[in-house]
């Protein structure tokens, strides 16, 4: 294909290519160890559109294909289509409505013939082209508030169509963007007061109501009292401490509470308490937890928890590919899909799961290499609107895997189980590789 | 252009880097440091299953197999699986009602969960299994059989030598931590079974299965690699002679004793009664609770192994005893003499005496003359050798402890009983020091007073005077097959010759013993043909301070030359000596020495078979025990019907309501009747069985 077609891989980032091959192997490998039954004839079964192994293999197998055909695609096509894309996911997304079918609890699932499609992943291409398309735009100047607005609403209104669906996690991954946003000039304001705020929930769920507000409290007077000479000369910042007092209690007392009773599923709540070792204490008075709610709770604590021990038993060279005692047996639940990395750390411990870090690292890095030698705009976005939605994705399901993180049901981008995913990622990669492969004929 | 912006791509690094060495650290955590996830992922999926050998078989002297291994089949039930079920047919080949049916169902729920088997019928006759076993493809995975070992013995006999097996308890577990058991696993808790536990239980196999979320088996660990075979128990080979021993066991039904009887060469014992015994195979079974309780609060106490633990006043046995140690210590000789006027009077007090005359050592031993052994014992303790009491009574202790009485002689099954031999100290506490003469323990020379021996211990007196000066301590097991790799059977090869004693003492002794038999107070012992030395000995005693009728023995060992068997008989409260005990050991030497007895002898076989002996105090409990279950029972059946007159409890909870409903699944399929409530029992509030304590004699 390269000898044939010199034009086409002409500029190609084979870095990256190379990186997303490794990766997706150990994906087919690590669904075959957690899958394959002894019994199993081992070509035919590849080959047979049966197991979740071949399965995964010919998803693959499509992928190269569209991988091929973005490759063969001109990177001015993107630039000129993007709103027109984002038109269409934020469509497909609203088609889930009427169309959807109950899988697993979720109500984001499309299925055509044989196929199931989730177009909340396939929306996250959209968004990443759409937002490097109106940040490129030369009348954007990103430094406004209301150009940031614009863009925060880009990104986030396919994550509210996702919790409308009641896909947290995939909802989350819309957060990512910030990260674009923030390379383009959002002020790091924004990123501490975020950061602020999710600290301030994390106590509020770890630390007793009462306790923490008084602690706030305390604070707060600590700090007019250290300074009370500043503040004699300047009362604006002693009224800026009181309002952020003000606020912080405000969020601890109101707005979590709100959050967790209002706008989070019972299950959801139920996990994030789990994280911390606590008991969700946001149920009314008198009202019985579901028997549901409570059950998926607990399965995702049992999930946790099995994922914990795969993971452990592998300690530092693993115990070898299939011989597994956890992951071949079922013990983690949806170990193909969103525990795949159980499969690794119990088969190849902690040296195989630091080799496979490394190389989303390397990935990642690579990922920012390239955007930072962008001359377009747009490229550079694009760029860090993947680098940002592979480490969301990265980031997340690791952490869950290995109990730092909430159960959130998002998968590892190459390696779970699950077609729609893997096509998203190949398709977002390579669309990269394609813009990068031009960056020569694009202007400054 | 943002190309200032520039610089918060290394920020952007700087998070990827920080948030991936966060996992790379809880991944180092969870895989390097902590160590218990290693452990916990083993449990999770490998189950380490015992794989049970079989028991060692027991053989008696001929090579007969007297305790063996025979399988016993449970039906097994899993409620959860229970499908598509005719419980009517299921009934009606089980022979139980419907509603019984149900109650085994909920009880195997409430005990071991819906999902996991429980017995449904343990042990299943013959014909059960047999219907059973036809018709197993109609009832679907919800019901099995599951084959189990179980001991058998075959002849039904020598229950208390051989023991049985039981549930291991906390208590067993803690003290035989080593010893690789488990709760629920079986264990010898009595007799041979119990002392020879390490060998009979052979090696246990461990396997190792991998299970998966659903605790399913999927198969071996690493195709066995850990897998370690059972090996079968080790075969024991006894010196029991098992005929012999149902012959004793039947000669002492209906009485309250023992007999020993001893291979003087070996020391091997031929035969140990217990009277009232049981039949072992009560305790096999499934119902071997029920059967223990009923053995447990028998007034008669059959589990109590009498020939080993009790002890009793050996009477006039005794007396051949003290001729040897005063012949050997010269205070008289074979021509000594003493005249008795009816009384022994040498203390003031008279101790009475059967029949007066003057009499020597042949004649003392033969016609038992209290006196002739007072005045023998007298001289001995007198002894002008020794200063003072306290040493010539330790002398003579010397010589007890030498013929293996007043301390364990070391025999292989448990709860073997020391009996007691005075020693200075024993009066010293009683009496204050200097405070007790020969006087004061007079009674002992002719075996009363604070002397008590063991059956088993009897019997090796007797071995030792056969003998003449040695014995083997007294055990069952001959050999082990394939070795005695514990050095269990170290202590049974040597012979124990406490003092050199010449035979011409032994010769005297046995001159008076023949004479017993010949002629003397033993004549019922008489088994033409053989010559047969022995020695008759009533003992008095008391219970509860009540004076009891007289316990009967009888000692003895034949032949004279080249003996082969040294036997012990025990009558509790049967009376004179010579009246019970001297014919029973007659008959058994006569079993043992022909293999049969002369048809001539039947009848006097069949009277001392038939003859009740059980002393009146123990028949008196029972029946009281008898009365009290009536009425224990008639009250019961009366609360019951109360119960079920005035008040149905339900019993609410979930694993009962689980059975409910599969129950009612199954009953609304068949169409039977419709369900009823259950009610529950309460256990009755009546006095409990007590435990009856006779308190053994002790004069």
């Amino acid at each position: 294909m390269t000898q044939r077609n010199p034009e086409i891989s002409k500029g190609i980032d084979w870095s990256l290519v190379w990186l997303y091959l490794a990766l997706v192997i150990i994906g087919i490998m690590a669904i075959f160890a957690a899958t394959y039954k002894e019994s199993d004839p081992l070509v035919q079964s590849f080959l047979q559109f049966k197991t979740d192994y071949s399965k995964q293999f010919y998803y693959f197998l499509i992928a190269t294909v569209l991988a091929f055909f973005v490759l063969l695609t001109d990177s001015k096509f993107f630039t000129a289509t993007a709103n027109l894309w984002y038109v269409a996911g934020i469509f497909v997304l609203l088609l889930v409505f009427p169309f959807h079918s109950r899988i697993k609890g979720t109500e984001s699932i499309i299925r055509l013939g044989g196929f199931q499609f989730q177009p909340a992943e396939f929306c996250k291409i959209c968004v990443a082209l759409a937002l490097a398309k109106f940040i490129s735009r030369p009348e954007t100047d990103f430094s406004t508030i209301r150009s940031q607005l614009i863009a925060a609403a880009i990104a986030l209104f396919p994550a509210l169509l996702s919790i409308l669906q009641r896909e947290t996690g995939l909802a989350l991954v819309y957060f990512s963007f910030f990260l674009v946003m923030f390379r383009e000039g959002l002020p790091p304001v924004v990123l501490i007061v975020g950061f602020a705020i999710a600290a301030l929930v994390v106590a509020t769920i770890v630390i007793e109501p009462n306790i923490l507000a008084i602690s706030l409290t305390v604070i707060a007077l600590l700090t007019i009292y250290f300074l009370r000479r500043t503040l004699k000369r300047n009362r604006g910042i002693l009224l800026t401490i009181i309002l952020l007092w003000f606020v912080c209690v405000g969020i601890q007392r109101f707005a979590v509470p709100f959050v967790f009773k209002h706008v989070l599923q019972k299950y959801q709540v139920e996990r994030i308490y789990s994280l911390f070792g606590k008991d969700n204490p946001y149920h009314d008075a008198g009202e019985t937890v579901s028997a549901d709610t409570k059950q998926k709770a607990n399965q995702s604590n049992y999930n946790v928890k099995q994922s914990k021990i795969a993971i452990g038993s592998g300690q530092l060279w693993g115990k070898g590919l299939l011989k597994g005692t956890q992951t071949r047996y079922d013990f983690v639940p949806e170990q193909r899909t969103d525990f795949i990395f159980c499969t690794i750390g119990e088969g190849f411990g902690f040296a195989g799961s630091a080799v496979l870090l490394g190389i989303y690292l390397i990935l990642l890095f690579r990922i920012v290499t390239i955007a930072e030698r962008q001359r377009s705009v747009f490229s550079r976005c694009y760029a860090y609107g993947v680098a940002g939605v592979f480490f969301f994705h990265i980031a997340i399901n690791l952490a869950m895997t290995v109990g730092l993180a909430p159960v959130i049901g998002i998968p590892l981008p190459f390696i779970s189980y699950g077609g729609t995913s893997l096509l998203t990622f190949t398709v977002m990669l390579f669309i990269l590789i394609r813009l990068d492969a031009d960056r020569h004929m694009v202007l400054r | 252009m943002p190309v200032f912006n520039q610089s918060r791509s290394r920020i952007i690094r700087l998070i990827f880097l920080v948030t991936f060495i966060v996992i790379i650290a809880q991944l180092f955590h969870l895989q390097i440091i902590s160590k218990k996830y290693r452990k916990l992922a083993d449990e999770n999926a490998i189950q380490r299953t015992v794989v049970y050998p079989l028991r060692g078989i027991i053989f008696d002297r001929n090579r007969k197999a007297i305790l063996n291994n025979t399988l016993t089949y449970d039906l097994m039930v899993i409620p959860s699986q229970i499908r598509g079920l005719d419980t009517a047919f299921l009934c009606g080949l089980m022979e139980i009602d419907t509603a019984e049916f149900r109650r085994r169902i909920v009880n195997g729920i409430i005990r071991n969960k819906a999902f996991r088997p429980s017995v449904f019928e343990a042990s299943l006759s013959a014909q059960k299994y047999a219907r059973m076993q036809e018709n197993m493809w109609r009832f679907g995975s919800g019901f099995y059989i599951q084959e189990r070992p179980i001991r058998e013995y075959s002849y039904g006999a020598a229950a208390n030598i051989l023991g049985y097996l039981a549930e291991v308890d906390s208590n067993f577990l803690r003290k035989h931590s080593d010893g690789g058991y488990q709760s629920g696993d079986y264990a010898g808790m009595t007799g041979l079974e119990s002392s020879y536990e390490k060998v009979l239980m052979g090696e246990r196999g461990v396997k190792f299965l991998i299970k998966d979320n659903f605790n399913r088996i999927q198969g071996p660990y690493e195709k066995g690699a850990f897998d370690t075979a059972a090996v079968a128990g080790s075969n024991l080979h006894l010196s029991l002679d098992i005929e012999l021993q149902k012959e004793g066991e039947k000669l002492m039904q209906n009485k309250v004793g023992a007999i020993v009887a001893i291979d003087p060469k070996t020391g091997g014992i031929l035969a140990m009664v217990s009277s009232p015994t049981y039949n072992p195979n009560l305790l096999t079974g499934a119902e071997r609770r029920k059967h223990f309780s009923q053995l447990y609060v028998d007034p008669r106490l059959p589990l109590m192994n009498r020939a080993v633990l009790n002890s009793y006043p050996p009477g006039s046995t005794f007396k051949t005893l003290q001729a040897i140690l005063a012949l050997h210590e010269g205070v008289i000789t074979t021509k000594t003499t003493f005249s008795c006027s009816g009384a022994f009077y040498g203390c003031g007090k008279p101790m009475k005496c059967l029949d007066p005359g003057v009499f020597n050592l042949t004649s003392g031993i033969t016609k038992s003359c209290n006196t002739y052994f007072a005045n023998v014992m007298q001289r001995v303790i007198n002894n002008p050798v020794f200063p003072n009491v306290d040493s010539s009574l330790s002398n003579w202790d010397k010589y007890m402890y030498g013929f293996g009485l007043g301390h364990r002689l070391g025999v292989d099954i448990p709860s073997e009983g020391t009996g007691i031999i005075p020693t200075p100290a024993t009066y010293n506490r009683i009496y204050g020091k200097g405070h007790w003469n020969f006087c004061t323990f007079r009674s002992v020379s002719i075996g009363q007073g604070e002397v008590l021996v063991t059956p088993v211990q009897m019997a090796n007196e007797m071995a030792y005077l056969a003998n003449k000066g040695w014995y083997k301590i007294p055990h069952f097991v001959d050999s082990i097959d394939g070795g005695d790799k514990f050095g269990l059977l170290n202590k049974y090869k040597q012979s124990i010759e406490p003092m050199d004693i010449p035979d011409s003492i032994f010769e005297a002794v046995h001159n008076g013993m023949q004479g017993v038999i010949d002629a003397g107070t033993g004549m019922g012992a008489r088994v033409p043909g053989i010559v047969i030395c022995g020695k008759t000995g009533t003992a008095e005693n008391s219970l509860h301070g009540v004076k009891q009728k007289d316990h009967s023995f009888f000692a003895a060992f034949a032949p004279r030359e080249n003996p082969r068997i040294a036997i012990m008989v025990m009558c509790e409260n049967a009376g004179f000596g010579g009246t019970w005990a001297a014919p029973i050991a007659g008959l058994m030497i006569e079993k043992y020495m022909n293999d049969t007895i002369a048809a001539n002898r039947k009848p006097l076989e069949e009277r001392m078979m038939n003859a009740n002996l059980i002393p009146p105090y123990m028949q008196r409990e029972i029946k009281t025990r008898d009365s009290l279950q009536k009425i224990r029972k008639d009250s019961l059946e009366m609360i019951r019907n109360l119960i079920k007159d005035t008040l149905k409890i339900e019993v609410i909870p979930e694993d009962v309501m689980q059975a409910d409903t599969i129950i009612k699944k199954q009953e609304e399929r068949n169409n039977e009747n419709p369900v009823k409530k259950i009610s529950e029992k309460p256990d009755a509030i009546l006095p409990g069985d007590k435990r009856i304590n006779t308190e053994k004699k002790k004069n």
